[in-house]
């Protein structure tokens, strides 16, 4: 399957009457090139189908959807279903949007100044514990959510916090995750200390150095936490599912749940595929736009740690 | 705080080192007070909830180990559920291997047109886990979806995927490896990062495709292996909204996860003392298999530089 690679090695090692065996190599070059589109498309088209099926049901009419044999593509066109489930009685998608929305800009702020003040500490600073205090950090990883689901929803409960939105703000604010943590911390160790040595011989403090330094150099580092965070609220059900039982309170993943909730027998599919779909289009136009930033975000906090 | 200062001793500490201690802590509180709030407090509260009997009105009870002797005696659902998890889990983190090395491989190849087959596969990563679910329940639907359809177009055996109890959780763990797009690039990141020319050195020495892969590509991958094994695993243990979603725990509890049971106990039943218990025994499974993962990789994980004996 590897077989594609480096005509410069060949070439090298290469006798000057092995044209012929060169002629063989190129041919298997090419078929083995043809193999791996044949597996790329095919797996390609196996990966994208679940989606192309959830937008092109959205856009079928409610006949189409309950008719035998199924269409792969709507015969008509129907986008009033956005319109109609987006407007479902006893649904508020508007405000379960606003609210999703609310969450992550009332979030990433803290999620971006925190996991960084702690990197910049564990990256650049010597104090006694340091080291340990980074483990325990990266230990936290391990630990399964659920372990502290139930002493913190008692807490929250007795805080008077479950049905707002603390639960979900709040603690992002106290250091922003450890993977976040793990990923500003590796950037910043990437830059070099004879910046923050001539700031210092300046007089800056080292918070300064943060701030007007080490912040505006990591902004791929800072782009890529940013677009994490609005991907883990945008998509997360557990902890809204445990913490808010409000529907006026619900983010768009609860809302999508009640909603389909409204039809156990699969009757509005079409509706039900209209708000997928428009649930995941941001994510995707993101994804699009800055697909480097969100893959190497996950790439630092897997291949390193 | 800096009681954990102790080793340079006293004289010989640098006059700044209080100063410096201190705007280290400073600058870590953040995380210092998060891990205390939010994961050391409520660990401490859980361990003492799990030797209780708490219903959350009132003042837990407390009553010894009698909820992990429960568990480990009298509770069928808990083995049931820890029995579905763990072929879950096996299920899952296999596939999800060979799946994300395939792609892996597939998507280091030197062709044209490579960034948007990458843009294709890792696509699902973008997918909430809610609108994954409410897809592929009417992908697997045996009437409408899609799915059936094809089957049925190929002439195959149509399978009421969710519906019968003996192919539901394989259902969910198809759906989960499609969804699982991180291994994938975890993957392509590792298979970048092994040395061409010790391919081309196998290569050279006359190696087929198939020797290469198994005796440089795989050796040099299995750090990557490692840790998507080890984050396969913590993920398959914590699985649980597309089941509630999807099957509800059914047909006949065969998707009842470890999770699922946990959550009913704790916020169906408010039985908060026993699903503290159930908390610390996934914790321990965790860290148990975690532990022998890590004590077996010396046998299969290969590092580079590293000198065999």
């Amino acid at each position: 399957m590897t077989s594609t690679t480096n005509t410069s090695t060949s070439t090298v090692y290469s006798t000057p009457n092995s044209a012929k065996i060169k002629a063989v190599r190129r041919r298997q070059e090419v078929t083995s090139k043809g193999f791996v589109y044949t597996l790329l498309i095919i797996g390609a088209l196996v990966f994208v189908l679940p989606l192309v099926v959830m937008v092109s049901t959205s856009l079928k009419s409610y006949a189409e959807i309950n008719s035998y044999p199924p269409t792969f593509l709507p015969n008509q066109i129907v986008p009033s279903n956005f319109v109609e489930a987006w407007n479902y009685p006893n649904t508020m998608f508007p405000r379960w949007t606003f609210n999703t929305i609310f969450i992550i800009v009332a979030t990433v702020p803290g999620v971006v100044l925190s996991s960084s003040l702690c990197a910049y500490g564990f990256a650049r600073l010597r104090f006694p514990g340091r080291n340990l205090w980074f483990m325990l950090v990266l230990a936290s990883l391990m630990l399964p959510a659920q372990v502290t689901l139930i002493p913190l929803y008692i807490l929250f409960h007795k805080l008077g916090w479950l049905n707002t939105f603390a639960p979900l703000i709040v603690p992002a604010w106290f250091g922003g995750g450890a993977i976040n943590i793990f990923l500003m911390r590796q950037f910043f160790m990437q830059i070099p200390r004879e910046l923050d040595e001539a700031a210092i011989i300046d007089g800056a403090g080292h918070l300064t150095i943060w701030w007007k330094i080490y912040l505006p150099l990591a902004r791929p580092a800072l782009i890529s936490v940013t677009l994490l965070t609005i991907l883990g609220i945008w998509n997360d059900f557990l902890n809204p599912f445990i913490f808010l039982s409000d529907p006026n309170n619900f983010t768009i993943s609860l809302g999508l749940n009640l909603f389909r909730n409204y039809f156990p027998q699969l009757a509005r599919t079409d509706y039900i595929m209209a708000i997928s779909t428009l649930m995941v289009i941001p994510m995707i136009v993101m994804f699009l736009a800055a697909q480097r930033y969100i893959v190497s975000g996950f790439v630092t906090s897997g291949i390193k740690g | 705080m800096t009681a954990v200062a102790s080793k340079p001793p006293k004289s010989q500490r640098s006059p700044t080192f209080w100063r410096d201690t201190l705007r280290g802590y400073l600058f870590i509180l953040p995380v210092v007070l998060g891990l205390l709030i939010w994961t050391f407090g409520p660990m401490i509260a859980s361990a003492y909830y799990s030797l209780t009997n708490y219903k959350i009105i009132g003042v837990p009870e407390f009553i010894g180990f009698q909820n992990y002797i429960e568990l480990f005696t009298k509770d069928k659902a808990f083995i049931q559920s820890l029995s579905i998890t763990v072929r879950f889990g096996i299920m899952f983190v296999i596939l999800s291997q060979i799946v994300g090395i395939g792609l892996g491989i597939l998507l280091t190849q030197k062709v044209r047109g490579l960034t948007i087959f990458r843009t294709i596969f890792y696509l699902p990563i973008i997918v909430p886990a809610a609108a994954s679910a409410v897809l592929w329940k009417y992908l697997y639907n045996k009437e409408f979806g899609p799915i059936s359809s094809v089957f049925q177009a190929l002439g195959l055996p149509s399978i009421n995927w969710l519906g019968s109890p003996e192919s539901a959780l394989f259902a969910l763990v198809i759906m989960t490896v499609w969804g699982s797009a991180v291994t994938t690039i975890i993957y392509v990141a590792g298979l970048q990062n092994i040395p061409e020319d010790l391919i081309d050195a196998a290569k050279i020495d006359g190696a087929n495709g198939l020797q290469r892969f198994w005796s440089v590509t795989i050796p040099m991958l299995s750090p990557t292996i490692f840790f998507n094994v080890v984050t396969g695993i913590i993920g398959a243990f914590q699985f649980f909204v597309p089941a509630f979603i999807m099957t509800n725990g059914g047909p006949a509890k065969s998707t009842y996860f470890y999770n699922f049971n946990l959550y009913e106990k704790a916020f169906k039943w408010l039985e908060m003392g026993y699903a503290s218990a159930m908390a610390w025994v996934l914790f321990a499974i965790i860290i148990v298999l975690t532990l022998f993962i890590f004590r077996s990789s010396p046998l299969w994980v290969y590092y580079e530089g590293e000198v065999r004996s």
